[in-house]
This record gives C-alpha cells, sequence and structure tokens, in this order.
C-alpha cells in the first residue's frame, strides 16, 4: 500500500486559480457565449491565446526540457477545474492533457514544444465517448498507398486543432490538420461550448509516430489521463452549481420567504455539498494518481469518473431544477454547465463502464 | 338515459354510426365537430356541451373505436392547456353561455388555448400574482407581465389570474379571467429555452379591456376557480393511457433492443429498474383513472404527475448513456416556435433537455410533494405569515 498523497491545495495553487478566476469572470460572458453558439464559432480563441500563450498554462504536463512547465497533473487539474467552473470553450482539456499525454507516452517531443508553448493546438482523434478500455479503436483508419483513409466521429476540440493524432492499426499518426484530404465536419452538439467535429481522412499525409504497440499505450494513456483530469472540470462544473443555487434560493422568495429557507430545499442543497465535498477528495486523488507507473493511476482514473461524473450532472440538474423557469430558459447559463455535465458523463466512457472497469482492476468480477 | 346505465358497448356502436355518417377522410375539422355534437368527445361531459355525461373511464373505448377507425384526432399535443385546463374549469365555472361559445372550438382545435399565470415575480406562489384587472364599466382593464407562458404565439384565448383586490389577503383578491389574445395591448415575445426553441413566452398586458362576460366566476373568487385548473393540469400532464412500453421509455427500449452493442450490464440492470417503474406508473394511472370516473381528481393527481416528471427525467438520462457517442450528438439548436410541445421525433439529447422542464411546469415536484404530505398524509403546514395580510402590504 502506497502512503496517501497530498489532496490539498498548495499556495501556489491557491494564487493560480485566484488569477483563473479573474480572468473568467468577465461580466459578458453569457451573453458572448451564447453569441458564440448561435454564430457557429464555438471556442475562445482570445481567451485561449492568454491562458496558453501568456500565461504558458499548456505546457504544465510537459517537462521544461521541451518547452513547458514541468508542473504537473495536480496544476493542470486546478486549471481544469476553473476551466469547469466557467464552462469555458477552450481546447484545454483535448490538447493541453489529452493530446499532451499521447505525445509525451511517445516520446514525440518536437510536436510537444509547439503545444507547451502555446504556438499550436492538438487533438486526439478518437470519438469523445471512448473509454481507455474500449479496444476498437484502430479500426477506423489505414493507411493506402502513402496516404490516410477513413473516417472518425465526434471528435472533440479537434475544431481548433493544428494538429490532430490518428490512431491507425499500424501506429499513432501525426496529421496537419489543414493538409489536403483532410475534412473537419462540425457535429451540432450537446455541449455547445465544447463542439464536436467529425473528421475525414481521404489520402491524407501524416508522419507515423509511434508503431502499433506504443501507439496504443499511448492512446490508453491518454485517455486515461484525460478521464482523471476530467474529474476535476466536473468538480469545477458542479462548485459553480453549487454556489449559484445557494445564492439563488437565498435571494428568491416564494410564500413570503425565501424558497431557501423551505428544508425540501435545505437538504437537498446540502446533499449536494456532500457530493461535492466528495467529488474534491476523488477528484485530487485522480490528479495526484495521474502519470503514475501501475495500477493505481487506472483505478484512480475510473473511480473518479465513476463518482464525479454522475455528482457534476446530479448539481447541474439541481441547479436548474431550483432556479425554477429561470433555470429553463436559454438566456440563464444553467443550461451550459447541464450540458457540459451531462456530455463530460458520456465522455472517456459512462459512469457504468468505469464501475465494469473497476471491477476487474480491483478483482471484483461481476460472476 | 342516467350516467352510470352507459356501456362501453353502447359507445362503441355511437362511435361506429358516427364514423357511418362522416367518413374519416374527409375534412377532419367537420368530423371533429361533429363528433363534438354527437357527445363522444369527453364523454363524461354534458349533453351538448360534447358529451353524453357518461362515465369518464368509457372514454377510451370510443378513442379505441375511432382510432381503430382511423379518424381524425384533435391533436392533443397542440391543444394540451385548452384540453387539460381551460376545459374544466369552464365547465366548472362558467356560465351556460361561456360554455357554448368556448368549448365546442377548443376541443375540436380550432381554438389554442395558453394559460396567463405565472408571473416573474409569482411562480410557485402563483396567489401572489400582480397583474392588476380593474373594473369600468361593463369591462375590466388588465395591465401586467407574465411570464413561461407555453404556446402564448399560438393562442386565441388565455386563462387568465389577476388581481382585483389589492387590500385584501393575496388568496382573497383575484379573479379569474378568459383573456382575448388578438385584443389591443396583449403583446407576446418568444422566450428562449434551454432546447434553444421558444415554446414559452413573456407577455405584457398594457390597458388590455376585456368585456365582463370573460370572467369566470365571481369577482374575489379566482383563487377557487384557479385551483380547479391547477388540479386538473397534474392529472392532464402524465395522466392519459399509455400501452406497456409507451410514452418516455419508448425511445430507449427500442434502441435497447436494435443495437445490442450499446448494451452492457451496468445500464441493463438499470434499464430494467426504470422499466419496472414505468410500468408501475402506468398501471397506478389506469387505476387512478378509474377512480377519477367515479369523482372529481383529488390530489392523488399530485402524483401521477410527480412521478412522470422523475420518470421521464432518468429515462431521458439514461438513454442518453446507452447512446454513448450518438448522445452527444444533438439535432438543432436554433430559435424555432414549436407548433406542439411531443418530443418523439426529435433528438435524444432534445428529450433530455426538454424532460427538465417536466418537475417545473405546472407546478414544481418540490411544491408537489409540500401538497401530497399535506393535503394527503395530513401533515402540519409550513408555517406562514403570508395569507392573513393584504397583498399590498406582503414584503416584495
Ligand atoms: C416548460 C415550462 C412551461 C411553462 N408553461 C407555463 C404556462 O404555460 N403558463 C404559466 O402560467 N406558467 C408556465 N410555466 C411556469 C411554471 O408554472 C413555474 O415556473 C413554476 O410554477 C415555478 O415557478 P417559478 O419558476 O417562479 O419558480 P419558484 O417558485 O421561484 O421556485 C424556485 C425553486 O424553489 C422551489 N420552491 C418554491 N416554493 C417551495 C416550497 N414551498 N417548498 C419547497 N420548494 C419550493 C421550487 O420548487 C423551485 O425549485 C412553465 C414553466 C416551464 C418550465
Amino acid at each position: 500500500m502506497t502512503a496517501m498523497p497530498d489532496l490539498l491545495y498548495d499556495e501556489s495553487e491557491e494564487d493560480l486559480r485566484a488569477s483563473l478566476r479573474a480572468l473568467l469572470s468577465d461580466v459578458d460572458r453569457w451573453p458572448a457565449a451564447l453569441a458564440r453558439i448561435d454564430g457557429g464559432e464555438p471556442y475562445d480563441a482570445k481567451l485561449w491565446r492568454v491562458l496558453a500563450g501568456e500565461m504558458g498554462l499548456a505546457g504544465l504536463l510537459v517537462p521544461e526540457g521541451h518547452g513547458g512547465a514541468g508542473a504537473g497533473h495536480r496544476v493542470a487539474a486546478l486549471v481544469l477545474e476553473e476551466l469547469g467552473r466557467a464552462v469555458a470553450p477552450v481546447p484545454y482539456l483535448g490538447s493541453a492533457v489529452v493530446a499532451t499525454t499521447a505525445l509525451l507516452t511517445c516520446g514525440a517531443t518536437d510536436l510537444l514544444r509547439p503545444l507547451a508553448e502555446g504556438d499550436a493546438v492538438a487533438a486526439l482523434a478518437v470519438p469523445f465517448s471512448r473509454s481507455p478500455y474500449d479496444r476498437a479503436l484502430y479500426d477506423r483508419v489505414a493507411e493506402r498507398d502513402g496516404g490516410l483513409h477513413g473516417t472518425i466521429t465526434s471528435v472533440a476540440d479537434a475544431l481548433p486543432a493544428d494538429i490532430l493524432l490518428v490512431p491507425a492499426a499500424d501506429g499513432l499518426w501525426a496529421v496537419d490538420a489543414e493538409a489536403p484530404g483532410v475534412t473537419r465536419t462540425p457535429v451540432v452538439s450537446l455541449d455547445a461550448t465544447r463542439q464536436l467535429c467529425d473528421i475525414t481522412l481521404a489520402g491524407a499525409s501524416g508522419q507515423r509516430i509511434a508503431g502499433a504497440e506504443t501507439g496504443r499505450v499511448a492512446v490508453r494513456a491518454a485517455l486515461t489521463t484525460g478521464a482523471a483530469l476530467l474529474a476535476s472540470e466536473q468538480l469545477g462544473v458542479a462548485s459553480w452549481c453549487l454556489e449559484t443555487t445557494v445564492a439563488y434560493v437565498k435571494e428568491r422568495r416564494q410564500f413570503g420567504r425565501p424558497v431557501g429557507s423551505f428544508q425540501a430545499v435545505k437538504h437537498r442543497l446540502a446533499d449536494v455539498w456532500v457530493d461535492v465535498t466528495q467529488a474534491r477528495a476523488v477528484a485530487r486523488y485522480a490528479a495526484a494518481s495521474a502519470g503514475e507507473p501501475g495500477g493505481e493511476a487506472e483505478v484512480a482514473a475510473a473511480l473518479a469518473q465513476a463518482h464525479c461524473a454522475p455528482v457534476a450532472v446530479h448539481a447541474a440538474e439541481e441547479c436548474v431544477q431550483l432556479h425554477g423557469g429561470i433555470g429553463f430558459t436559454w438566456e440563464y447559463p444553467a443550461h451550459l454547465y447541464l450540458k457540459r455535465a451531462k456530455a463530460a458523463a458520456i465522455a472517456f466512457g459512462t459512469p457504468d463502464r468505469h464501475r465494469a472497469a473497476l471491477g476487474q482492476l480491483v478483482d471484483l468480477p461481476a460472476a | 338515459m342516467s350516467a352510470n346505465t352507459w356501456e362501453a358497448a353502447e359507445l362503441r356502436s355511437l362511435a361506429k354510426e358516427l364514423v357511418a355518417r362522416h367518413p374519416v377522410d374527409g375534412d377532419p375539422l367537420a368530423f371533429l365537430r361533429a363528433r363534438f355534437d354527437a357527445g363522444l368527445a369527453w364523454v363524461h361531459f354534458p349533453v351538448g356541451l360534447g358529451g353524453l355525461g357518461a362515465p369518464r373511464a368509457l372514454q377510451s373505448a370510443v378513442d379505441e373505436e375511432l382510432a381503430a377507425a382511423g379518424a381524425p384526432d384533435n391533436d392533443p399535443g397542440r391543444i394540451g392547456i385548452g384540453l387539460g385546463m381551460a376545459a374544466p374549469t369552464i365547465l366548472r365555472h362558467g356560465t351556460p353561455a361561456q360554455q357554448r361559445r368556448f368549448l365546442r372550438p377548443l376541443w375540436t382545435g380550432q381554438e389554442v388555448w395558453c394559460q396567463l399565470f405565472s408571473e416573474p415575480g409569482a411562480g410557485s406562489d402563483l396567489a401572489a400574482v400582480g397583474t392588476r384587472a380593474v373594473r369600468d364599466g361593463d369591462a375590466w382593464v388588465v395591465s401586467g407581465q407574465k411570464v413561461w407562458t407555453s404556446l402564448a404565439h399560438k393562442a386565441r384565448w388565455a386563462i387568465l389570474l389577476a388581481r382585483t383586490d389589492p387590500d385584501a389577503p393575496k388568496h382573497q383578491g383575484m379573479t379569474y379571467f378568459v383573456c382575448d389574445m388578438t385584443a389591443p395591448g396583449v403583446e407576446v415575445r418568444p422566450l428562449r429555452q434551454i432546447t434553444g426553441e421558444a415554446e414559452f413566452n413573456e407577455v405584457f398586458l398594457t390597458d388590455v379591456r376585456l368585456p365582463d362576460d370573460l370572467r369566470l366566476g365571481a369577482p374575489g373568487e379566482g383563487w377557487a376557480v384557479a385551483r380547479t385548473t391547477l388540479m386538473n393540469e397534474r392529472v392532464a400532464i402524465g395522466g392519459t393511457p399509455v400501452p406497456r412500453e409507451g410514452g418516455p421509455i419508448e425511445p430507449l427500449v427500442r434502441a435497447w433492443r436494435e443495437w445490442p452493442e450499446v448494451r452492457t450490464a451496468g445500464l441493463h440492470d438499470e434499464l430494467m429498474r426504470l422499466w419496472v417503474r414505468a410500468e408501475a406508473a402506468r398501471l397506478t394511472g389506469a387505476r387512478l383513472r378509474q377512480q377519477l370516473a367515479a369523482g372529481e381528481p383529488g390530489p392523488e393527481g399530485s402524483a401521477v404527475k410527480l412521478t412522470h416528471a422523475m420518470l421521464t427525467q432518468r429515462i431521458t438520462g439514461l438513454e442518453l448513456e446507452v447512446l454513448g457517442e450518438a448522445g452527444l450528438r444533438h439535432d438543432d439548436w436554433t430559435l424555432r416556435r414549436p407548433e406542439r410541445t411531443d418530443v418523439l421525433d426529435r433528438a435524444a439529447t432534445h428529450r433530455y433537455l426538454r424532460a427538465k422542464g417536466n418537475s417545473i411546469e405546472g407546478g414544481t415536484s418540490e411544491v408537489l410533494r409540500g401538497i401530497i404530505a399535506e393535503r394527503v398524509l395530513g401533515l402540519p403546514a409550513e408555517p406562514r405569515t403570508d395569507t392573513t395580510v393584504a397583498w399590498k402590504d406582503l414584503p416584495r
């Protein structure tokens, strides 16, 4: 049994949180986010330039020798927590976590540097719903006559990407997203602040960055780390929903009193608080265990998705419900959180798949 | 013939006669009018008002017979508020003239109704409405703002709750009206919702003149009239008969049967739990309708509505997880003005989001649980200070 890792936040993390929160608490955020959705431009390129370029946050997982900050998963998780609180439309999870982990695992250091320095965005070209345990990841794309052919649907964070990391039977390929033969078609997505796209490759040329075996290991590591750190984003979503709802029910009056004074409302929010408290411990554990050798990173990631995904959905559903009619409107941002939470619960595998995987990992077979 | 001597077989033969006299493939409106006039619209209504004074439970015999013959229906998904809420209220509290004027075009779908109850400051606490109606000769002048009004953009008429005596305690100073949605001063603005579309609206009422014969019930008696509407609203929502695996669970079980690749043991467990609950709810609904056939809806309607909301939300939530990748893909976010509120032809994501309204519209699930606790279980009410003070003196 290894020692329990530190599950708290340290001072530098709290400082980073404060500056991120200041950056993300722009008052025009909601109207701007809704306008972006209606305008078909879901990503906030300006915000990404600040986060990745000026603040250097895209390189947190990348060692200093390769242009990154070498800060590790706990800090990256903290960033995701704050981005979740703001349902920020930036490709942090897809590029700075998932694609970066794949490249790190392959040792493709020349491609890492531009990502870490904020000069490029990369996306792992697998459906967002794919879990680390799925095997059928490599049958979609094949190399023929020197070009890649195939279709990959529902890929996250690929619309703003410069580089696509494409798993194929013979290994992992890096493909220039703008290269001839590459088509990205936006998908009308449940989570409109993290829009998916379908990718078609028709003879696109690429660079093979890993052979079959390493490629598989890299994809699994990337999805496992994505699942582990997504839990922090889910924690951020849940925290925002809880705090915003608490503030609302203190103010909103019906029957001559604040609706938050009804015990029925109090108990439900108390339950959400308990859930969020637990989600914080689980998400921190997943972040602390991510990238560690041995099976614990996989256990922690599966645990994180099995626990934090439903907590975020529940908190967002309570947020909509306890705001009454206002929570059901488009102008009020609760729906953006609900959509983010529900889509994130499907991302990297649904909670039931993670529970099933956990059963294998901790030797509790189903039958 | 007295009410309780009707037999299903007699109603079936009346339905057959109707089809014989009015071919089902003619003008649908003409057929629906003939059906109304034959007393086969809602058989429990009085003769002359679309009914035969027969037991409510026998309606299903008529519906089955006409559906089998391929008769046009009155599109309940489009006129639900009129059918479920306005009609029983007009029947109970309206004058004979009002009943004759409103019920037939309401039932045939020729005139759509909406419900002008909620306001920005009065949702769960409907008795707090502040929209004013002031008497002016033989008319009333109405001003105020309503909100979350479903289908107001399609409606010819509305049921309206307004304040006529601000000096009385809040439950006593209200009056119930039928509002003419074409009257000058009625302005309907779309209010976009979680699904991207605008099924509901904000409605601004500025010096709208409503003749006194659009008043439903006595001045100051609006709350009693509104309670009829609210009780029927709970029955109307989720109270219609469905076959096994009908209603919200239908797309989920279809997806499960059609796509073996989505099946996992964990999801199967949850699917079967929901299947059992859906079947329990279906049988409870059938039993409740049998009870209703004997009398007026009681607070049990709250149980139906509460279960319906909970189940629809859980079923649609599971549907997205079962679909996995497809559950991440939506069909359309553009601002649309839907004609109707049923959702079976939309993406699973749409169903999931729309279902979030089921526990808010027509009284929230929290308020309904309070009603069950107090009226059914007889638990003591929450302490209240707002029922004896004049409405105008209440803190806001
Ligand atoms: C899709 C949709 C369609 C609608 N259509 C119509 C329509 O056609 N016409 C119309 O008039 N209205 C309509 N409404 C409005 C609806 O009836 C109100 O939204 C509802 O009654 C709740 O009121 P509110 O929004 O003001 O929430 P509030 O009353 O402010 O409630 C906020 C929260 O507090 C809780 N709460 C309030 N009181 C209590 C209590 N005593 N105990 C415990 N919890 C409590 C509520 O449950 C809710 O979660 C619609 C609403 C929706 C979502």
